[in-house]
């Protein structure tokens, strides 16, 4: 039994229909097609599901999709405009952020959602802010560096 | 701030570095930032059929029967992959250079031996569908007796785990039960140390837990090929043995990957890219298995466990005279990479250190646990835990520097490795001297200018290899400023009763001096740069 569901992704209208029972996470990439939406657990341990519900960190894979009904949803695939990237996405090319890359989307939305709500954070609100991110490279000094570059406002380039 | 001290291998090579210490970018880094990065699960095909696979719950049982029947007509399930369906159901993973004998199967047949084992596979038009089905098959098991320790497994009378090496040790060059390293005679110069400790070590198995979990996707193609879309870290190799699985020309496989999810040495196993292959070949549709965070952790092969015995015995102006190791590598319950890693751990002995007289036995153990595979250094890591400790406590009971023991022991050019070859372009002095400056640990002078170039025994053989000073009694080694020649066990020092550094009974000649005309005695050469500049 699929159910009808309407939400915003990334401020466009969508439309889709989902199982009964299915989690945002599989509705954004097996039916909507948001593949910048990655899986690493499904049991909400990880974080790399993270995405933006109403401006609030969620896991997606443990979110209920037919629960997002009206809801403003925001993914990674979201967060540039036109040629020019998120401060957040150039400071983590200028702090070498990432390496295998699996985890960044997830860290990029949860960074998102600290930055949205407090522009100037301490090193210890970053810290705590990606606290449910894991990243299993073991990144995580340029990911906390690259998060507090971008809040200066240090990075801003065209991709 | 980085710096980089090109001096220490100023002479070795043409040193044009230019990217080292420069921030620089990943050349695949805008697709990370943007979610664009194509990683294996980001294709999408229609009509893709999904494989999960039902799973030993026993480490160790004979399977009496299975009933598949109730499974193959659930909602959804399009067919049902058994033992028989596999063409070459018995692979080891380095056969393909030769490396051991085939002793896994695909799919178990008569026994399973570790619990997560593949026993069969449902594909289904859905994940949900194939994981509903999997409890609908029916399996009936004699459970056996199974055995979990590596020390267990080779007592007599020990549960056979491995079919194919059915006294639970790998079998090097068809007769060896392990690797040996003999130089020299520990046990005289045991007799004759100062201090003798002993230790046992304990590495547990270590999972890498990519964030991305192990899976592929076949496609078949045109004319009899099939797509791989995959996770793996070892692309070629992981074709190869899926051509041998599968029994396939390996140029009926395209692979496509190398945007992995975090690896670590976890994905180099071929752990699903066989079996969906062989689902795409029998269904003639794309077939994806990805595993769940459970499989990842049950059956996703770790780092394996290791079990260290290392026996030192040290003078107390800090020469290691002898080094026993008896280390036993846990394979699991099949070969995958741990044969090679016993290599690797029996190269690696006995650390960067020159000892005159090494002891070493090392086993490539079967128990009834997950198979071991690669992990960042595997083979080398767990013994420089096992090493370093020693080294610490060796320090410690003659009351030295642990660094300055460290460098007083280390690896410096000309002297002969207990595998018989000669050092060359050592440097652990020098990283010494580094380290020791910037955490401002205090190094005393003769060890500042100490030097990996000099004093190494091909060039100072018989005569006194550097001087060092005398060992300080506990609480007074600042004022312990007096000197004692110091003597590399070529010969007998001379305030020391050094146990005699016997040469090795049965092994080859050291290789003849170095050319005259060296100033440092090693004729630089360099592997990898080819021979040096002068």
């Amino acid at each position: 039994m699929k159910t009808p569901i309407q939400f915003q992704l990334n401020g466009e209208d969508v439309a889709t229909f989902a199982d009964g029972g299915a989690n945002l996470l599989d509705v954004l990439r097996e039916s909507v097609g948001d593949l910048s939406v990655k899986g690493g657990c499904w049991q909400g341990t990880c974080g790399t599901c993270t995405v933006l519900i109403d401006g609030a960190p969620r896991l997606s894979c443990l979110t209920l999709a037919e629960s997002c009904a009206g809801k403003s949803i925001e993914t990674v695939a979201g967060l540039r405009h036109g040629p020019d990237l998120h401060p957040l996405q150039s400071a983590f090319m200028e702090r070498f952020a990432a390496q295998c890359g699996y985890c960044t989307p997830g860290m990029l939305m949860a960074a998102k959602a600290l930055l949205d709500r407090n522009p100037n954070p301490t090193r210890e609100n970053v810290v705590e802010a990606l606290a449910g991110n894991i990243c299993r490279c073991t990144g995580y000094e340029p990911i906390i560096e690259a998060v507090l570059d971008a809040a200066r406002g240090d990075s801003r380039r065209r991709a | 701030m980085l710096e980089l001290r090109k001096d220490i291998f100023a002479d070795e090579r043409d040193d044009n570095l230019k990217e080292v210490g420069q921030p620089t970018q990943r050349q695949d880094i805008l697709g990370h930032v943007t979610g664009t990065s194509a990683f294996y699960d980001d294709h999408r095909f229609s009509n893709l059929l999904h494989l999960k696979i039902l799973r030993s719950p026993h480490a160790h049982a004979r399977i009496r029967s299975i009933d598949d029947t109730a499974a193959a007509r659930a909602p959804g399930v399009k067919r049902i992959i058994r033992a028989a369906d596999v063409p070459v159901n018995l692979n080891t993973l380095l056969s393909l250079i030769q490396f051991g004998k085939d002793d896994e199967p695909s799919l178990a047949t008569d026994i399973v031996r570790y619990k997560g084992e593949p026993i069969l596979g449902i594909v289904a038009t859905s994940e949900r569908a194939a994981r509903q089905a999997l409890p609908l098959v029916r399996v009936s098991y004699d459970p056996l007796p199974a055995v979990f320790d590596v020390e267990e497994a080779l007592k007599p009378g020990a549960p056979s785990v491995n079919a194919t090496y059915p006294k639970n040790t790998f079998e090097y060059h068809d007769k060896y039960d392990h690797q040996k390293l003999r130089f020299g005679d520990v046990e005289a110069a045991f007799a004759q140390a100062d201090v003798v400790i002993e230790d046992r070590y304990q590495m547990s198995p270590i999972e890498h837990a990519p964030t991305e979990t192990n899976g592929s996707i076949a496609v078949p193609d045109t004319n009899g090929r099939f797509i791989v879309y995959t996770s793996t870290q070892a692309l070629f190799f992981s074709l190869d043995t899926c051509a041998k699985i599968n029994a396939m020309p390996s140029n009926q496989l395209h692979f496509i990957g190398g945007t992995v999810g975090g690896g670590f040495g976890g994905k180099v196993d071929t752990l699903t890219e066989p079996l969906v292959i062989l689902a795409a070949r029998l269904t003639g549709a794309p077939v994806r298995h990805r595993l769940s965070r459970h499989e990842e952790m049950q059956f996703g092969s770790p780092r394996g466990a290791e079990r260290i015995y290392v026996k030192d015995g040290v003078m107390k102006d800090g020469r290691i005279v002898a080094r026993q190791v008896r280390a036993y590598f846990d394979s699991g319950a099949y070969t995958r990479l741990s044969s090679y890693a016993v290599i690797k751990c029996a190269a690696h002995i006995p650390g960067p250190y020159t000892i005159p007289n090494v002891h070493a036995d090392v086993f490539c153990v079967f128990t009834n646990r997950t198979p071991a595979t690669a992990m960042r250094g595997f083979g080398v890591t767990a013994l420089d835990f096992a090493l370093e400790c020693q080294m610490d406590k060796l320090a410690a009971a003659i009351s030295m520097d642990p660094l300055e023991f460290r460098m007083l022991n280390a690896y410096r050019d000309g002297d002969m490795k207990a595998h018989r070859r000669e050092a060359k372009n050592c440097a652990l002095i020098e990283c010494a001297q580094v380290a020791a400056e910037k955490a401002n640990w205090p190094l005393r002078e003769e060890f500042r200018r100490m030097s990996s170039r000099t004093g190494g025994a091909a060039t100072h053989a018989g005569a006194v290899r550097s001087v060092t000073p005398a060992p300080a009694a506990p609480g007074t080694r600042t004022a312990a400023q007096q000197r004692i020649p110091y003597d590399r066990g070529i010969t007998t020092g001379p305030t020391h009763s050094a146990p005699p550094p016997t040469p090795p009974r049965s092994a080859p000649p050291p290789p003849a001096p170095p050319p005259a005309g060296s100033t440092h005695g090693a004729p630089r050469f360099s592997s990898v740069f080819g021979t040096r500049r002068r």
